[in-house]
């Protein structure tokens, strides 16, 4: 279903106008894995591994230096921060529908498949469609990116850090919704978090990220009770537990 | 509401119904010589006075206040026209693209801008028409700029690679995505531009290379003013300041302008 084939994504920083002396950060360094249709494939690691590059090379936000994505079908992606992944400017109707809009369907289709949308994120207030994005609260606004995920039928989603920046409480009506959704239309999932209990809730295979490389790859019950790497190990280790 | 925006607001709105309604508010033809009533002070009959030729000041300047504010604007829309345009696409695309446009402001940034349009003007003969197009054709470079490094942030945001990732083609992300993000201050600039346009019409006109005389504008008045200066000080003293409050008043719109809509207090009210 989903094929990543050791991607590469380097940087280059340059010390100044006047100077030669470059430094290279390799954000993703030959990355590969495949997903099945259905499931959802974990990406756990720290902060600043690579994570998020190597969610907008497989969207296509970033063209890869060297290796090859390869997707059946459409993708769509839900970010951390749905302050930022939401445009202030535009009405929620303008927001959800505009996959469809820009595909030249008609005024009607897009409001009921708007409509359809917002109700299986439920979100089904009537004058919802009308309203701007800071009109809602955080997880409101998460809701809203995952309808317009949804609203052209993706068959792969890649969600990057989607409850990193929600409340506890939220948090898990969204996972529990994200879960919902995998089940009812065989959606699958890039799940990405520097949460392992997150990951370990919502995976069926995790892979470990480290400095811009997999180092670990497992089934989820795998990772957790028979950890490979000493990274792996470590991250578990480092669970704050209550 | 701010203080400053309704003052200068008022003033402009006045100015807008005087150009608009010309006709009705001034009483004398502005054209009309009367070798009887010459260099005769501020009367009933002759609000600001009248000139060297014994034409009516007030009506002249009520004219002129056509002038003024269609050069204000014309100018600006070209030069919004042109910045909004190059900064876009300078900001969007980067690289090569930006490399070009970048070198072309700096371009511009070269050459002192006043002596620019006069040379300009020169070669293709002075006419307000040929004013707006050129002081809008010259004075797009700072606009230019501040688009671009709106751009240049923007593109970056969660919503512009969300729409990206759903097909939006590039057209559509930039005006429909970025540019209306990127509003705020564009506003705040073009208003003062405005001042800024009006300001050189009227030294044009002074230096005779904007309106042509007989036709009014409050910097030609103002030239033919300047000689009798030592007698005739209605001639220089109302379209001087008619100049002054308009600038002002702009000036001031866009300093409120810019108060309302700085990004700090916008994050504060959201």
């Amino acid at each position: 279903m989903v094929e990543v084939d050791s991607i590469k994504k380097y940087f280059v920083k340059r010390n100044g106008f006047f100077t030669r002396d470059e430094k290279v950060v390799k954000a993703v360094d030959g990355v590969s894995f495949s997903i099945k249709k259905g499931e959802t494939f974990g990406l756990a690691g720290g902060s600043g591994c690579g994570k998020s590059t190597l969610a907008k090379l497989i969207t296509g936000i970033l063209k890869p230096d060297e290796g090859t994505v390869s997707l059946n079908g459409a993708v769509d992606i839900v970010f951390q921060d749905p302050f930022g992944s939401l445009n202030p400017r535009m009405t929620i109707q303008e927001i959800v529908g505009e996959a469809l809009y820009i595909r030249g369907k008609d005024k009607e289709e897009i409001e009921k498949r708007v409509r359809d949308s917002l109700r299986m994120v439920k979100l089904s207030d009537s004058n919802t469609l009308t309203k701007y994005p800071h009109q809602f609260s955080g997880g409101e606004r998460q809701r809203i990116a995952i309808a317009r995920a949804l609203i052209h039928r993706p068959e792969f989603i890649v969600l990057d850090e989607p409850v990193s920046s929600l409340d506890v409480s939220i948090q898990a009506g969204i996972l529990n919704l994200l879960k919902d959704l995998q089940q009812e239309h065989s959606i699958t999932y890039l799940f990405i978090s520097h949460d392992l209990r997150v990951v370990e809730f919502m995976s069926d295979v995790v892979g470990i990220m480290k400095e811009g490389s997999l180092v670990e790859v497992a089934s989820a019950k795998d990772i957790y009770n028979s950890p490979k790497h000493e990274y792996t190990r470590h991250l578990i280790a480092s669970i704050p537990t209550i | 509401m701010n203080k400053r925006i309704i003052f200068g607001l008022v003033v402009i709105l006045g100015m807008m119904i005087i150009a608009l309604f010309a006709p009705f508010i001034a009483q004398q033809d502005p054209l009309e010589i009367n070798h009887d009533a010459r260099l005769e002070p501020p009367s009933i009959n002759h609000l600001f006075g009248t000139d060297n030729l014994g034409r009516d000041t007030f009506s002249r300047m009520v004219y002129g206040s056509r002038i003024s504010l269609s050069v204000g604007f014309i100018a600006v829309l070209i030069s919004l026209g042109i910045g909004i345009s190059l900064g876009g696409l300078s900001g969007y695309y980067g690289g090569k693209v930006d490399g070009v446009i970048m070198r072309l402001v700096e371009i511009m940034y070269c050459f002192p801008t006043f002596f620019l349009i006069m040379m300009i003007i020169t070669f293709l003969g002075p006419s307000i028409v040929n004013v707006m197009i050129v002081i809008g054709l010259t004075s797009w470079a700072g606009l230019c700029r501040l688009v671009r490094a709106e751009f240049l942030t923007l593109r970056e945001r969660d919503f512009v690679h969300s729409a990206k990732v759903q097909g939006v083609s590039d057209m559509r992300i930039m005006f429909r995505h970025i540019l209306p993000n990127a509003m705020a201050p564009v506003y705040v600039s073009a208003t003062l531009s405005i001042g800024g346009a009006i300001l050189i019409e009227s030294a044009l006109s002074f230096l005779g290379l904007g309106v042509q005389i007989p036709n009014p504008s409050w910097g030609n008045i103002l030239t033919s003013g300047k000689n009798y200066m030592d007698y005739a000080w209605w001639l220089t003293v109302f379209p001087g300041f008619a100049i002054l409050f308009t600038v002002l008043s702009f000036n001031l719109i866009g300093e409120g302008l810019r108060e309302v809509l700085d990004p700090k207090l916008r994050e504060k009210r959201r």
